[in-house]
């Protein structure tokens, strides 16, 4: 096994080291911990929350890469190692090969043949059209007759492992955190539940495709799970490039007033009044000539694929930044005025040292909220992007090319819709929690609703 | 208020450059005039001379932004950015890759984008504020909460799927109107029906939570509970009491959003396979065709810049308080 490591994996894993620090710093602010406690005290918060890190958990298995070392050749006697040209990752083991049972074409959840008619021999050497049977699904069935038995006891069998490694999980979080006065309880319902449907999923899909195939004959529930990554990762990296730009120049502004607010005002209505899709659309295509101009800086269609991925988040966070620099601006012109500040300046404390010290820390409830909500409105931005050509890379998994492809298949006749409803679910799960989530944290940390009777 | 709207006309003429810059360098570096040239001449026909040609009769033959052999103020102005920069500011979008004139497409294609947009606008506000206007009746009670988790659900559903089911459900298996296309005559209802109904219901999540928050900030006023205190009924304080104040708020929301209707939906429109301003860009994307993404560019930004306007100006109607100065 030889690990590969992509840029975006590389990414994901430092913001998510950088996000447990800040929160590991963050436990011993008292105000901070408060409000934390308020958005979990919810029993919703803490179920939205648990799906979310389950998200983020299969994003970053997604995000480990590596190829795997083949048998050496018959014959051949050296201790050279030879590699898999194919880069697959721990999801993939995970998943016990779902993604390499292809078929020819589509086929319905748990179908058995083909969707569509073939022309076939039969036994008597005869040609006929029929649907032809899969090559995976079912093979192990010796009478077709029996596929909805074996399905259920599989399933059953499933429900065992499933209870058993949920029991796994959530007796040692009980034996710790039984005294908590937080609602674990139904972070554990939901990650019962998860731990239940993904032990189902694994071990039924050795057998059937659960959501069936696409036109390329492709597992659904596997290009589902490889969506997530492609989500997850673009709703955190783009704002992760805007957060810097938007706090930088928002701080600036509102604290040094004069010429350098003009400027940033400047900035940031001229690219808000460019319509959003458009700006993307045109810097998209910029880097794809980039790239079609140095072939040689990106050796392997994977590489490009990821160039062009991380290119999308960072245009995605440079057009996004308008609306959180408007924000910060305004509030440090507040707290700028503030005595403290005043009183820092009286005292000789230097222009940097007040930012850094004084104004920053106050801004970090708007920037926690924005990170939040934006996160769930990059994840549907993503499949609308993929949709007008200008999203991510076709050959990388993701919700978006997804729609795109099936875009059409539900006007067939019988309509095909395992496809599209693979996808909307996934992504409907993710975006739901997530807003969900944005909306408590809001709630706990945007002072003006917290004085609100609404808060009571 | 007359000597305010002029300077803000003013002010918008650095931003309308600053946004010309910005695509001309985007666009410009995408796609050199050399490049531009070679696409249009087709790949067959390319000479030096051919190109030298083509950018000449085009008027590409000038440096992109600063021209040494000109003097005085001709080094700005014989360049290819000020040409191509001060026709869009007379409204003059010259002529698309494909050879038609923009401004004319713009024209034709406006109509079909605004009978779209308009009754998607209108209808949304008033059943974003019919329903938020209900679960306000019903505030702090479980329907209430039940209400915003279905909000935020709402809103959690992709556009694309609100088509593509809408598509699917009301087109294809109730057969009700037909599933795309547009025809100008008295049947052009037919084809409006679908896109404005899903234009309405994919915007119910996000907009009927925004007026709920809206209403509860003004129910929480003293007025409404004076209101209240001298027996006015619920439906006499939430309509006569509540609902005008609210407006102000939901005005400057929603005006900046009402040139924008113009430039249509991206989305909608090319589903629908109706022939606005929106499937007209996406066709541009597509096709790269950079002189009508340009001329979009600008008429977005000036919409834009006309919506912040208009909101200034209706917040002084809506309430005497404000005074512009």
């Amino acid at each position: 096994m030889k690990p590969v490591i992509l840029w975006s994996d590389a990414l994901i894993f430092l913001l998510v080291a950088a996000l447990v620090l800040f929160f590991w710093r963050l436990r011993r602010d008292p105000q901070a911990r408060e409000r934390w406690r308020q958005v979990f005290a919810s029993r919703l918060g803490m179920a939205a929350f648990t799906v979310i890190v389950a998200y983020v958990g299969v994003a970053l298995l997604d995000s480990l890469h590596f190829r795997r070392a083949l048998p050496p050749p018959a014959g051949v006697t050296t201790d050279e190692v030879f590699y898999d040209n194919q880069v697959s990752s721990v999801l993939d083991t995970l998943t016990a090969g779902m993604g390499e049972r292809f078929e020819r074409t589509y086929s319905a959840p748990f179908a058995l043949r083909s969707f569509e008619k073939q022309t076939l021999k039969n036994d008597a050497g005869e040609t006929v059209r029929d649907f032809p049977p899969l090559r995976h699904a079912g093979a192990h069935l010796d009478n077709p007759a029996d596929r909805w038995a074996d399905v259920a006891r599989k399933s059953a069998l499933a429900l065992a492992w499933g209870l058993a490694l949920a029991a796994l999980l959530i007796l040692p979080q009980w034996w710790l955190l039984r005294r908590s006065p937080l609602p674990w309880a139904s972070s554990w319902w939901v990650q019962g539940v998860l731990a239940c449907i993904a032990v189902w999923l694994v071990s039924i899909s050795r057998h059937y495709h659960v959501l069936g195939t696409d036109l390329g004959g492709t597992d659904v529930l596997y290009q589902s799970l490889k969506g997530v990554r492609t989500g997850v990762l673009i709703g955190a990296l783009s704002t992760l490039v805007m957060l810097p730009i938007a706090v930088t120049l928002g701080v600036c502004a509102g604290y040094f007033k004069g010429w350098v607010d003009d400027v940033v005002q400047y900035l940031y209505t001229t690219l808000s009044s460019i319509p959003g899709i458009l700006l993307i659309a045109a810097a998209v295509l910029l880097f794809q000539v980039y790239i079609d101009l140095h072939p040689d800086a990106f050796p392997t269609g994977l590489e490009k694929a990821d160039a062009k991925f991380i290119a999308l988040c960072f245009i995605l966070g440079v057009t996004s930044w308008s609306t959180l620099c408007r924000l910060i601006r305004a509030e440090t012109l507040k707290i700028s005025q503030l005595g403290y500040v005043q009183a820092a300046h009286a005292f000789g404390v230097s222009h940097a040292r007040i930012l850094a010290r004084h104004i920053l820390p106050n801004t970090v409830h708007i920037i926690l909220i924005t990170f939040v909500l934006d996160f769930s409105a990059l994840v549907l931005a993503e499949a609308v992007l993929s949709y007008i050509g200008v999203g991510v890379d076709p050959s990388m998994g993701s919700w978006g090319n997804m729609i795109n492809g099936a875009r059409s298949e539900l006007s067939r006749e019988p309509a095909i819709w395992w496809t599209l409803s693979g996808a909307f679910l996934f992504m409907f799960l993710l975006v739901l929690s997530a807003n969900l989530f944005a909306d408590l944290v809001r709630d706990a940390f945007d002072p003006r609703t917290r004085l609100g009777p609404e808060a009571a | 208020m007359f000597a305010y709207i002029i300077r803000r006309l003013l002010y918008a003429i650095p931003i309308l450059i600053g946004v010309n810059l910005l695509t001309f360098v985007l666009f410009f570096v995408v796609n050199s005039p050399d490049d531009m040239a070679v696409s249009q001449l087709g790949a067959k026909y390319v000479t030096p001379e051919a190109i030298e040609n083509w950018k000449a009769k085009n008027g590409y033959d000038k440096p992109l932004f600063y021209n040494e052999s000109a003097d005085g103020l001709g080094t700005v102005t014989d360049t290819i950015f000020f040409a191509k920069s001060v026709r869009l500011f007379a409204f003059d979008f010259g002529r698309s890759e494909s050879g038609r004139d923009i401004s004319t497409d713009v024209r034709r294609r406006m109509g079909p984008s605004l009978a779209v947009a308009l009754p998607t606008f209108i209808a949304g506000i008033g059943v974003n504020i019919c329903v938020a206007l209900m679960v306000v009746m019903f505030h702090a009670t479980r329907l209430d909460r039940a209400a915003v988790i279905v909000f935020v659900a709402l809103m959690s559903i992709s556009y694309l799927f609100y088509i593509i089911g809408g598509q699917y459900l009301v087109a294809k298996t109730w057969r009700l109107v037909p599933i795309s296309g547009f025809h100008v005559d008295g049947q052009v209802w037919k084809f409006l029906l679908l896109p404005v109904l899903v234009g309405v219901v994919a915007g119910i999540g996000a907009g009927a939570r925004w007026y709920r928050t809206l209403f509860l900030e003004e129910a929480n006023q003293d007025y409404v509970r004076t209101a209240r205190a001298k027996g006015c009924s619920e439906l006499a304080v939430l309509f006569r009491h509540i609902l005008p104040n609210a407006l102000i708020p939901i005005l400057t929301g929603v005006v900046v959003l009402v040139p924008m209707l113009f430039m249509g939906s991206l989305l909608i429109e090319s589903f629908f396979g109706i022939p606005g301003l929106g499937s007209y860009m996406l066709d541009a994307i597509n096709s790269q065709d950079f002189a009508i993404v340009r001329s979009m560019v600008f008429i977005g930004s000036i919409l834009y810049i006309v919506g912040l306007i208009l909101t200034d100006i209706s917040y002084t109607w809506a309430d005497p308080r404000v005074r512009l100065s």
